[in-house]
């Protein structure tokens, strides 16, 4: 654990009766980048808000960049969040502020920049998502994928140290799709951050990741290379990956049912 | 049977009124902590500013000048009656100032601001804008509930003033154009019978009125749970409470000024 960005034991979540974590224990070693799957609804975006401090667990142990994230106040949370750049499933992007003052936001409240620094680096980077020509619109008025990459580039305009993505390709067509994450490769050459992908879409996540890990009923049942994820040993993670119908996932959903 | 689920539902009922009571105190403990030391952003309390206050004015300024006037109707056949015209400024801006100006205003305010607040910020919570802004190491209470409220206390003590000075009006054109009573016998029954202690009474109350009114509208935007339809819950929820709260001060802060 002592090189890992994300350090992750024993944790247990239950939302009422239903445990979505048990007893999961995952560590993502600095400078790495390790994608997370699973079925929908099996825990992933409770691990991506675990790791940030904005869920706690009912039972475990969570450092992330050194600091231990369980039993915090709000406010004892701020110096390691700020080292962190998220990415929300369902983009979380302000929608009172324009799509440049949402990129712009993290940096104006950190403070330390001069003003036309910071128009420059957001304009740079709302350029590099693809979205130059719409830094005046608000939100309400992008796409669903557009809102995407204004979330991906409020992510990443602080050049974090731990980059958490959760779907971020999600919605967006192939040929964006594989943009995208050229532009994380190139981020994360670049900023050397560490970073934690959950992403339904297993084949495009392979070329970005090093490494894979699978949830399944509240555990990671299995964590290899991403080149080789879909010749897995484990024939639940195969049968998921190559989206076959038949197969012991299924044999689980109607043994539950 | 029956009696003991109609224990059962009482006991539920206050159960979550006392969850809800508890929740709003809790929220005004962590905005007062917030204002020490006052780290407002002020692009939000100005924003909040003109949207609560600027915008409500048609509305507070049509209402107030037909309430005034309602006063004057009412009193006014039985102050002609008794020939006590210079009286009749003296009910009318007395029911105004003290009552009828700050919770009219305040129910209006409750109706078109806490709901509309309430809206925004459950809105903002069920679409994870909350946690965008905690993962971003920003508090919402500092950033966003701190400035609404403070807005909201402001802005309604301020239409508060400009209702009764309009209400005022109106009772003294209503008056005029009703009963016959020239301006200048209402003016003089409002300065000679009024004092500046009916006038602060109803201020006092604006600011327990708009207290009351912002920290409900936060509390139910922040607490909701589910998608479009808790957010509607949470709106009916945050107007009854701030009717019902409005009434419980107007009822309380009167009896202490009266005793």
């Amino acid at each position: 654990m002592s090189d890992a960005a994300i350090h992750i034991h024993g944790v247990h979540k239950s939302y009422g009766r239903r445990e979505v974590l048990a007893g999961i224990s995952l560590d993502v070693p600095a400078g790495s980048r390790l994608g997370l799957i699973g079925p929908a609804a099996s825990g992933k975006s409770v691990i991506a808000k675990l790791a940030c401090g904005l869920e706690q667990p009912d039972k475990g142990e969570i450092i992330v960049l050194g600091e231990d994230m369980v039993g915090k106040r709000e406010v004892q949370l701020g110096p390691v969040r700020r080292r962190i750049g998220m990415l929300f499933q369902n983009y979380a992007l302000f929608d009172f502020l324009t799509v440049e003052r949402n990129v712009a936001f993290p940096l104006e409240q950190r403070g330390g920049m001069a003003a036309d620094e910071i128009k420059a680096k957001v304009t740079e980077r709302i350029k590099s998502v693809g979205l130059a020509g719409s830094e005046q619109k608000l939100t309400a008025e992008l796409s669903g994928g557009m809102k995407k990459r204004v979330g991906i580039a409020r992510a990443t305009v602080a050049d974090a140290e731990l980059v958490i993505y959760d779907e971020p390709t999600a919605g967006l067509d192939p040929v964006t799709t594989q943009k995208i994450y050229d532009l994380l490769t190139a981020d994360q050459v670049r900023t050397k951050a560490t970073v934690l992908a959950i992403s339904s879409d297993v084949v495009a996540l392979a070329q970005f990741v090093d490494e894979i890990a699978f949830l399944y009923q509240g555990h990671i049942i299995y964590r290899g290379p991403a080149a080789t994820i879909a010749d897995a040993p484990d024939p639940l993670v195969r049968q998921f990956v190559r989206g076959e119908l038949e197969g012991p996932l299924e044999d689980v959903r109607k043994a539950q049912t | 049977m029956i009696g003991g689920k109609f224990i059962e539902g009482v006991g539920a009922s206050t159960l979550r009124v006392a969850q809800e009571v508890g929740g709003i105190v809790v929220l005004t403990g962590q905005v007062l902590r917030a204002l020490f030391p006052p780290r407002i952003d002020r692009r939000e309390l100005f924003k909040n500013l003109y949207k609560m206050g600027n915008r409500s004015v048609p509305i507070v300024v049509l209402t107030a000048f037909f309430a005034g006037g309602l006063m004057t109707l009412q009193a006014g056949p039985f102050v002609k009656k008794l020939g006590a015209t210079s009286l009749a400024g003296w009910g009318a801006g007395y029911a105004v100032l003290r009552e009828i100006g700050p919770i009219l205003i305040g129910l209006m305010f409750s109706g078109r601001v806490g709901a509309n607040n309430t809206a925004e910020l459950a809105t903002m919570t069920v679409t994870e804008q909350l946690d965008g802004l905690r993962s971003l190491a920003i508090d919402p209470i500092r950033f966003l509930v701190v400035p609404r409220v403070i807005a909201m206390i402001v802005m309604l003590v301020a239409l508060t003033i400009l209702g009764d000075f309009v209400a005022l009006v109106g009772s003294s054109v209503v008056a005029k154009a009703m009963l016959d009573i020239d301006f200048s016998t209402m003016y003089y029954s409002f300065v000679d019978n009024l004092t500046p202690a009916d006038f602060l009474h109803g201020i006092y109350k604006s600011i327990a009125f708009g207290a009351a009114i912002a920290f409900s509208s936060c509390y139910f935007g922040v607490t909701v749970r589910g998608g479009a339809v808790g957010v509607g819950k949470a709106v009916n929820a945050a107007v009854v409470a701030a009717a019902v709260s409005i009434m419980l001060l107007d009822f309380f802060l009167t009896y202490l000024s009266s005793h």
